[in-house]
């Protein structure tokens, strides 16, 4: 295919690529296998290679097509099997030995084995098939409204055909030729897309800003940096669908007026980059990136960064350093990089999924995406929902839904029967917020207002088990290391909270230490030079705020009631709930529990190790979480 | 050769590569890296001495992100996600299990060389916490004991 040279070239090979497609979903039969990082953690290389054998065994001709991350962690990995012309049904959790019956049932007898059904996507008429649920009409998928997401898991990440298909580039195609960039950029203004990195800065007026500087050349930089432990929504986006960033990006330098961007990517994330150089060199291959691009004056030049492994790159300022091969120190601004960024020159940075959605606001317009959502927070927010939580995934969801609807409504609640703590939004420089909160809307400004923050859209989720100072501690211990050190507040600061916060976890801190975090919190958001130090203290501030009475606890009566602190609790066996299975004894690593059979248990206090291996085990609750002083007494007889 | 036994002519190809790119620091070491497993003293010198960076920058990038190793490893690399996730469905465990069967700490070796235990902040799959890397192979949902289990597999 030679390069593109005007948009009835563009349009013709989008008609050509159609035809195709279309002629494989009404001909040929198809096997789709969900290949994301998440996916072949699960084991989808395993079910890819039965189904290879099993398709040969039973001398059966099949395209098999590899997909992004669908966004159902819980339910790796996926197979989905489309016959022609019929809707494509998705079977969960499969395991190499299942492959073969699935295959048997499903393509010789005609039959679906429900019980390992998720669900089905309708074909393109909309045929379905009776009694297996469509996406839409399962609550996972339900309630949200896939933007960012919209092709992650159902195209072929690595193929340029699959996303114009889909519509892919036709955004680019109405900036290029409709619109002078001053209009994409009243566009995207009118859009109301705030940026979603974590700081929500209008996108369309951060545009403007660099569009204006005088100097020359402009530098496009997408931040790839997803270091947030806990979100992987960008990782999503560039395994599951990279030309959707590219094309959003093509239209900001188009805005901009950038001839040059880099896309500065995590190294952890191999498979990403690996998918995105295949997009980059299909895009460079059509003529939609380089000189001339589709025919016209544009020229805009794409390159990798690969990062090396710190927090801190994710910073603006720090990101654009490591491009120049230096320590990633952020530098205090004013100057803004839209003023003098990259090399000195004006320098736009945006996060994956705000150029994602900008290719979708291209094309369906400003007016669309800002009546999706909340006034001041258009459009959509995507979370990763983990942690305590059934329903483990990438969610996209309207602004202004409730956490409770995320939470229990898509995420099916808390697993176990155990029992709702707390939700951690916008990782380890966000906050936590109690149950008390689960009606907060969530968006930008009533997730600060709660004391939480959007971030970059790590949604994780703790039952009971998990200890809040502990948590608190973790942040820190993650937040202090990854402080580059160039600044006081941030350096000693951090230092200092994770000094203190681990005293009390030791079962050595006093009530004045809780003051003390919040001195030291204070000077750290007042005082640090980049965000990364203003927010170290998030998380441990709210949880103070919100479960101030399990920190009182730990100082006080030296007591963790979610027996996560080593030293500060201990178990106990109720003997009401507790059923004599004996599981429980023989998952003690000391021996310490003893009881006849069908009868209550008991521990021995003296040799037990407060593992929680006995804790772990019991299936009905039986064993309690106590303070040392407060163990049933037993009477001798 | 260096004295040390480094064979720093391997390093050259690589300066041929990067020579016209502005910035270029971090994907040299990258490369360097890459070939000898860590960044020996002899090849950082031999970096400085052929590219004119000077050696403070060099060490100054080199000690900043948490890719790069001064310290050989072992054979083995053994990686635990310990993300906020993996954190909260048990990762210090599999953490303390791996240091106890294998004799090593966590960011450090085996005084053998066969194992290198590091702890990774986020490998973006956590609706499968807790995962850990083994060789670069993912393992989700993993325990204490499946973990030694696989670990112990890779020998064979």
């Amino acid at each position: 295919m030679p390069v593109l040279k005007n948009i009835s070239e563009l349009n013709d090979f989008r008609k050509q690529a159609k035809a195709q497609l279309s002629d494989r979903e009404d001909n040929k039969l198809t096997i789709i296998l969900g290949m994301g990082t998440c996916g072949i953690a699960a084991g989808a290389n395993q079910v890819a290679d039965a189904v290879r054998s099993e398709l040969k065994k039973h001398k059966i001709d099949a395209e098999i097509v590899n997909v992004g991350c669908i966004g159902m962690c819980h339910n790796e990995p996926l197979l989905d099997i489309q016959q022609p012309g019929q809707p494509r049904i998705t079977y969960k959790n499969v395991k190499p030995a299942m492959v073969g019956k699935i295959i048997e049932k499903h393509l010789l007898n005609g039959e679906f084995s429900k019980r390992w059904i998720y669900g089905q996507l309708p074909a393109r008429d909309g045929t379905t098939v009776e009694g297996i649920p469509t996406y839409a009409e399962l609550p996972f998928y339900g309630k949200q409204v896939r933007i960012a997401l919209k092709n992650c898991g159902i195209i072929d990440p690595e193929s340029i055909e699959e996303y114009l298909v889909s519509g892919g580039y036709g955004g680019l195609e109405k900036a290029l030729f409709q619109m002078t960039p001053d209009e994409v950029i009243e566009e995207m203004k009118d859009s109301g897309l705030r940026g979603r990195g974590g700081a929500g800065f209008l996108t369309g007026l951060k545009w403007e800003f660099c569009r204006k500087a005088k100097n020359t050349p402009k530098y496009l930089i997408c931040n790839a940096d997803e270091g947030d432990p806990g979100a992987f929504m960008d990782r999503s986006v560039l395994e599951g669908d990279p030309h959707a960033l590219l094309e959003g990006m093509i239209i900001a330098a188009y805005a901009i007026g950038a001839t040059e961007g880099y896309i500065y990517c995590r190294a952890e994330y191999p498979l990403a980059i690996e998918r995105l150089k295949i997009a980059i060199k299909q895009a460079y291959t059509f003529g939609l990136l380089g000189n001339n691009i589709l025919g016209s004056k544009v020229v805009f030049n794409l390159k990798i960064k690969e990062g090396a492994g710190a927090f801190v790159c994710g910073e603006e300022t720090a990101l654009i350093a490591s491009i120049e091969g230096k320590r990633g120190e952020p530098r205090p601004r004013p100057p803004y990089p839209a003023v003098a960024g990259l090399w000195g020159k004006p320098t736009n940075v945006n996060n994956v999924k705000s150029f994602a959605i900008a290719s979708q606001i291209m094309m369906n317009g400003a007016d669309w995406f800002n009546h999706i959502g909340t006034k001041k927070s258009t459009g959509t927010a995507v979370f990763a929902l983990t942690g305590k939580i059934k329903n483990t995934g990438l969610i996209e969801v309207p602004m202004g839904i409730t956490l409770r609807e995320i939470i229990y409504d898509i995420g099916g609640g808390v697993p176990n029967k155990k029992e709702f703590k707390a939700v951690q939004t916008g990782g380890p420089l966000g906050g936590c917020l109690p149950a008390e909160a689960l009606d907060t809307p969530v968006d930008f400004d009533s997730l600060t207002a709660a004391g939480a923050t959007m971030g970059s859209g790590g949604m994780i989720v703790v039952d009971q088990d998990t200890c809040m100072v502990e948590l608190a501690r973790y942040f820190l211990t993650f937040a202090s290391a990854e402080s580059c050190g160039k600044c006081v507040p941030c350096r000693i600061g951090g230092q200092r909270l994770l000094e203190v916060l681990t005293k009390i976890t030791n079962g050595e801190g006093t009530l004045a230490d809780l003051d003390e975090i919040e001195r030291i919190s204070k000077y750290m958001q007042e005082g640090s030079l980049c965000a990364l130090g203003q927010l170290t203290p998030g998380p441990v501030l709210a949880s103070l705020k919100f479960f101030r009475e399990e920190y009182e606890a730990h100082v006080t009566e030296k007591f963790c009631e979610a027996g996560v602190c080593e030293g500060m609790f201990t178990y106990e066996i109720d003997p009401d709930p507790c059923t004599g299975c004996g599981l429980c004894a023989k998952a003690c690593p000391t021996e310490a529990i003893t009881g006849e059979k069908k009868e209550p248990h008991v521990i021995d206090q003296s040799t037990c190790i407060q593992c929680g291996a006995c804790y772990d085990v019991c299936n009905f609750g039986a064993v309690l979480v106590k303070r040392k002083h407060e163990l049933t007494v037993i009477e001798p007889i | 050769m260096s004295d040390n036994g480094i064979d720093v002519g391997l390093i050259k190809p690589i300066l041929e590569e990067f020579r016209d790119q502005k910035g270029a620091v971090i994907p040299i070491l990258q490369h360097t890296q890459e070939l000898y497993g860590y960044l020996p003293e002899d090849a950082m010198q031999e970096i400085s001495k052929r590219s004119g960076i000077s050696i403070s920058q060099l060490y100054g990038v080199a000690t900043f992100y948490s890719q790069f190793n001064l310290e050989p490893r072992g054979k083995h690399i053994i990686q635990v996600c310990d993300g906020t996730a993996c954190h909260v469905k048990g990762a210090p465990k599999l953490v303390a299990a791996v240091e106890d069967e294998f004799n090593l700490k966590a960011g450090g070796s085996d005084p053998e060389f066969e194992y290198t235990l590091e702890i990774v902040y986020c490998l973006g799959s956590c609706g499968l916490a807790p995962i850990a890397l083994v060789d670069g192979q993912v393992y989700g949902n993993t325990t204490a004991d499946s973990l030694v289990e696989n670990i112990k597999e890779v020998e064979k």
